[in-house]
Order: structure tokens, then C-alpha cells, then sequence
């Protein structure tokens, strides 16, 4: 069973939805305190988040740095534009690697789905290669933390 | 370039996404593809070349013809990437379930 789903749409978008058995509140919550993204947003096993700052209110910046605790580490930047509570946050975002991406535009919304929430992210980038990269280096990050993985196993 | 990056670059084109459509159906030459496309031979032959050096595609040589079809390696690669960027996301939204949990049972406890 997978609840998530990833899809590009045109050529600048990619959309991720997913359900939680949690109302509307808790998973917002969950994406705009730090205490509780720390406990999360890691990606693949290995990583944790040491840095974590979150103002979440229009004009409100953000910051949240990444460590796999080998010498891989990574950091991200943003700033919300939007914010209802409990139910939309709208923000741009962009990955330190260390040279910045160029903006990714995020819109996020969580609804009511029977006793849980469906949460659509829909991503737009600047255009169709910048996605591409993107998507690119979501992919070495992923590896990265997958070789981590592998060199505490052997 | 590695040859992810070039395979993404080359499905930035919505042109190019459309040739790797029809060929989905199976192979086709450049004059069956240049048809539905309303585009010049020349032109439909640049974009083969492009979805050729990323690996997307192939072509054979059927006497004086080269038809192209779709090349499993450089589809697979992207199909990977594509599956471990999932579950990095995955990886992640599960352990946000854990923690969902575990609000719930402490605002629980907090009520009685």
C-alpha cells in the first residue's frame, strides 16, 4: 500500500499528496514547529536535523540544516508568503549545496479527509530544467544517505 | 553531464515527451513521427538525436530506414531515480505518522 504520490505536471510543477490519519491541526502543527519537524523531515535514514528555525507567519523566514553525522550535511533557506492556519501555507524555498538553487515556490494544503487530512504540496519551479535539476539532486542526497547506510553496515 | 542529467534534460522538451509517447506504442521512423508532430523532418531528427545521447532511445537499421523505439536502460534509470526520490519523501511522511501518534496520545493523557 503506498499513500504517497509524486507526479510532474507540465513542465514546471511536481505535486505530492499524502494522507494522514491525524486532522488538519496536527499535521500543520507538525510543519511549523520545530521541535516536531525535527523528528521528521530527515529523509532517508541516517540524517537529522541539528538546525531548525521557523517563523512561521507572512514575510517569516526559515532555516533547516542537514547532517548524516559522516561529514554530509546540507542546508535549506526559505521564506513564507502565505499562511492560514491549520489549513494552507504557501512559501518559496531553495537548497544550499553550498551555491543556492533557484527558487522553488510551495504551496501546501491540508483538507479535511473523514477523520484525517489529504496533503497536497505543489511545487512550482522557474522552468522545466530547473526542476530537472531539482529532481536531479534530490536523487544524490538520497544516494549519499544510502552509501551512509551502507558504510555503518560493513 | 552525467547521463541522469542529460536524460532529464532531454524530457524538459514537451515536444520530445510526445515523440517518447507515440513511441510507447511502439517503433516508428522519422517520417511517421515527423507527421503528427507538424513539424519538418530536420527538426524531428534534432529531438531524436537529443533523446538518443540521453539514452532514451535507439535506432535500427532496417535497410534504407532507421526506425527508433524506446531504450529500456535510459527509461529504467529514470525510473529509479524517480523511485528513490519517493522514498526519501516515504521514509519521511512515515515517521511524521509516528509522530502524529504520538501528539494524539499525549493530548490524550493531557485530558485525563
Amino acid at each position: 500500500m503506498s499513500k504517497m504520490t509524486l507526479k510532474t505536471e507540465g513542465d514546471t510543477h511536481v505535486v505530492v499528496t499524502r494522507r494522514f490519519a491525524a486532522p488538519p491541526e496536527a499535521v500543520y502543527r507538525a510543519h511549523t514547529e520545530p521541535q516536531l519537524i525535527q523528528k521528521w523531515m530527515l529523509g532517508p535514514d541516517g540524517w537529522t536535523m541539528p538546525v531548525c528555525i521557523v517563523d512561521a507567519r507572512p514575510g517569516g523566514k526559515f532555516r533547516y540544516e542537514w547532517s548524516n553525522g559522516n561529514g554530509g550535511a546540507f542546508h535549506m533557506t526559505g521564506e513564507c508568503l502565505e499562511i492560514e492556519p491549520f489549513r494552507r501555507i504557501v512559501h518559496v524555498e531553495r537548497m544550499h549545496l553550498p551555491d543556492p538553487t533557484p527558487d522553488n515556490h510551495v504551496e501546501t494544503t491540508f483538507e479535511p479527509d473523514g477523520t484525517g487530512t489529504l496533503m497536497t504540496i505543489r511545487m512550482t519551479l522557474p522552468d522545466a530544467n530547473t526542476r530537472a535539476q531539482m529532481l536531479a539532486t534530490g536523487m544524490e542526497h538520497g544516494m549519499e544517505a544510502s552509501y551512509a547506510r551502507l558504510e555503518t553496515m560493513i | 553531464m552525467t547521463s541522469l542529467d542529460a536524460a532529464f534534460s532531454a524530457l524538459s522538451d514537451p515536444t520530445r515527451r510526445a515523440i517518447l509517447a507515440r513511441l510507447a506504442q511502439g517503433e516508428a521512423t522519422v517520417m511517421e513521427l515527423a507527421e503528427p508532430f507538424e513539424l519538418t523532418q530536420p527538426a524531428i531528427s534534432r529531438h531524436l538525436k537529443v533523446l538518443e545521447q540521453a539514452g532514451l532511445i535507439a535506432k535500427r537499421v532496417d535497410g534504407a530506414k532507421r526506425p527508433c523505439r524506446l531504450a529500456k536502460d535510459g527509461l529504467e534509470a529514470v525510473d529509479r531515480w524517480l523511485a528513490m526520490l519517493r522514498k526519501g519523501l516515504e521514509q519521511s511522511y512515515d515517521r511524521l505518522d509516528r509522530v502524529l501518534a504520538e501528539m494524539q496520545a499525549s493530548e490524550e493523557e493531557g485530558k485525563q
